[in-house]
C-alpha cells in the first residue's frame, strides 16, 4: 500500500513538473485520437445519415450488425488492420504499418461502428414535422439529411465525444499497429501497459491518471452538451 | 388551364381509406377553403398535393403536369413552386432570420443581401420587424405561426398550403393571421387553407370544398354551402 501511496505521489510530481515524456506521451495520444474521431466523424455521420434516411432490404439487420460491432475487442480490428496495412496486404504499398498514420487509420476503423450507430440513433431522435418542414419548403434528399444532422447536432456531437474517448482509451490497435516505438507512436495506454511491465510505477501512474481526467473531461463535455439538450427541449 | 387538377384522388394506409374519389380544381389566385371535421383528410390532401406523400388512385395535375409517380428530381421541381404551413409549426434550431430564409437558401439562387432583404420584407408583412436575430424556438405559438407563413410566403410560391393555421392559436393571434391572408387575395398565389372554421371560410376564400370521411360532399361559393354537420 505504501509502494502506491509512494508512486502516486511521485506521479503527481512528474505530472507537476511537466515531465517532457509525459507531456510528449500525452500529446501524441490525443492527436492520434482527435484524429481519428475526426476521420471517423466525417466518414460516419454522412453514412449514419444515409442509413437513417433511406429506405433498403436488410436496413434492421445492418444497424443490428453496427450495435454489435460497439464492443468489438481492439485487438480483433488491429489485427485486421494489421493484415491490410502489412508489407504484404492490400495497402502494404502506403506504408502504415507503426506510424502514427496507421493508428489514426486503424483507431478510425475502430470507432466508426460507435460513431456510426449513435449517429443512427440521434437522427432517429429529429422529428418527423422537421423532416417534412424541410421537404416541403424545397430541399433536396441531401438538405434534408444536413437539416436534420445540424438538428441533432449535439447528440452527433456526443458520438464524437464518445468515439474519441472510445480511440483514446484503447490499447490493441495502437499497440499492434503503432508498435509502441518510442518518440514515434507511443501513447498513453501503450506506454502505461510497457511502463508497468517494467515496474517503473511512477510514469505508469502518472499517465494514467492523466488517461483518467482525459476521460473525465469528455464525459463533463458530454454532460454539459446534454444538459443544454435537455434545457433547450 | 387551372393551377391544380385534382381528379378520383384517393389514399389509403393499409385498409383504412383516408381519402375516396376526391376531384377538385384550384386556379391561379384563387383562395379555396377546404373545410371538413377533424379526421376528415384535409391534411392528407394537403400532404398528397405537395407531394410529401404518394396517392393509392387517382392523378394530380400541377400546371397541367401529373405529379405522383414522377422521379424524385422532377417532384422537386414542382415541389419547389409550392410552400405548405402545418398546423404545428415546427422551427429550425436557428434564429427567425435563417428559419423564415430556409427554403431560400435550399434553392441558393439568391445572394446573401437580396436575401437578407427579402427575409426582412416577409417579416414585415408579418409584424415580425426586428426579429431576425431572435431565436425561433423561444417564441409563443401565435409568433411562431407566423415565422412559419413568412418563411412560407418569402418563397413567393405559385401554390400556398395551409393546414389549420390559427386552429391553436389565441383569438387575437387568428386574427392577425387572417388579416395576413386576406392580404394575398391580391396576389397571384394560389391558396388551399384547411380548416375546421366556417366562418374564417366566408371571411377569406372565394370557393369552399367540404370534406366529410375523406370525401368530398360539396364545392361552390361559401354563401352557398350548406355545412352537413
Amino acid at each position: 500500500m505504501e509502494e502506491i501511496y509512494s508512486g502516486l505521489l511521485r506521479a503527481l510530481d512528474l505530472i507537476a513538473a511537466r515531465d517532457p515524456q509525459v507531456v510528449e506521451i500525452t500529446l501524441r495520444a490525443i492527436f492520434i485520437s482527435l484524429s481519428s474521431a475526426f476521420l471517423a466523424g466525417i466518414i460516419c455521420i454522412p453514412l449514419g445519415g444515409i442509413i437513417e434516411f433511406r429506405q433498403f432490404w436488410g436496413k434492421r439487420a445492418l444497424i443490428n450488425l453496427i450495435q454489435t460491432f460497439y464492443s468489438l475487442p481492439t485487438v480483433t480490428v488491429g489485427l485486421l488492420v494489421f493484415l491490410l496495412i502489412s508489407h504484404s496486404g492490400p495497402l502494404g504499398g502506403l506504408n502504415l504499418l507503426f506510424s502514427p498514420t496507421g493508428m489514426i487509420f486503424g483507431q478510425a476503423i475502430l470507432v466508426s461502428p460507435i460513431m456510426i450507430g449513435l449517429t443512427i440513433t440521434a437522427l432517429a431522435g429529429v422529428s418527423t414535422p422537421i423532416r417534412d418542414t424541410a421537404k416541403s419548403l424545397g430541399a433536396t434528399e441531401m438538405q434534408i439529411i444536413i437539416t436534420v444532422i445540424k438538428e441533432a447536432r449535439v447528440a452527433v456531437m456526443a458520438a464524437v465525444l464518445l468515439g474519441f474517448g472510445r480511440a483514446l482509451s484503447e490499447v490493441g490497435v495502437a499497440m499492434m499497429i503503432g508498435g509502441n516505438i518510442r518518440g514515434y507512436t507511443r501513447v498513453l495506454t501503450t506506454a502505461i501497459a510497457l511502463e508497468t511491465s517494467m515496474g517503473n510505477l511512477e510514469l505508469s501512474m502518472a499517465l494514467g491518471i492523466i488517461l483518467i481526467f482525459i476521460s473525465l473531461a469528455i464525459n463533463l463535455l458530454l454532460n454539459r452538451f446534454q444538459g443544454r439538450k435537455e434545457w433547450r427541449s | 388551364m387551372a393551377l391544380l387538377e385534382i381528379s378520383s384522388l384517393g389514399k389509403s394506409y393499409g385498409k383504412a381509406e383516408v381519402l375516396k374519389g376526391i376531384d377538385l380544381t384550384v386556379e391561379r389566385g384563387e383562395i379555396l377553403g377546404l373545410i371538413g371535421p377533424t379526421g376528415s383528410g384535409k391534411t392528407t390532401l394537403l400532404r398528397l398535393v405537395n407531394l410529401l406523400d404518394e396517392p393509392s388512385t387517382g392523378s394530380i395535375l400541377f400546371e397541367d403536369r401529373e405529379v405522383s409517380g414522377r422521379p424524385e428530381r422532377e417532384k422537386l421541381s414542382m415541389r419547389r413552386k409550392m410552400a405548405m404551413v402545418f398546423q404545428k409549426p415546427v422551427m429550425f434550431k436557428a434564429s427567425v432570420e435563417e428559419n423564415v430564409s430556409f427554403g431560400l437558401r435550399m434553392r441558393g439562387r439568391v445572394d446573401a443581401k437580396e436575401m437578407r432583404g427579402q427575409t426582412k420584407e416577409a417579416l414585415a408583412a408579418m409584424g415580425l420587424s426586428g426579429y431576425e436575430s431572435r431565436d425561433a424556438n423561444t417564441l409563443s405559438g401565435g409568433e411562431m405561426q407566423r415565422i412559419a407563413l413568412a418563411r412560407a410566403w418569402v418563397l413567393q410560391p405559385e401554390l400556398l398550403l395551409l393546414d389549420e393555421p390559427t386552429a391553436n392559436l389565441d383569438p387575437g393571434s387568428a386574427a392577425s393571421i387572417d388579416r395576413l391572408l386576406h392580404s394575398l387575395a391580391d396576389s397571384r398565389t394560389a391558396v388551399i387553407l384547411a380548416t375546421h372554421n366556417m366562418q374564417q371560410c366566408r371571411k377569406l376564400a372565394d370557393r369552399v370544398a367540404v370534406l366529410q370521411a375523406g370525401r368530398l360532399v360539396a364545392v361552390g361559393k361559401s354563401e352557398e354551402i350548406t355545412l352537413p354537420w
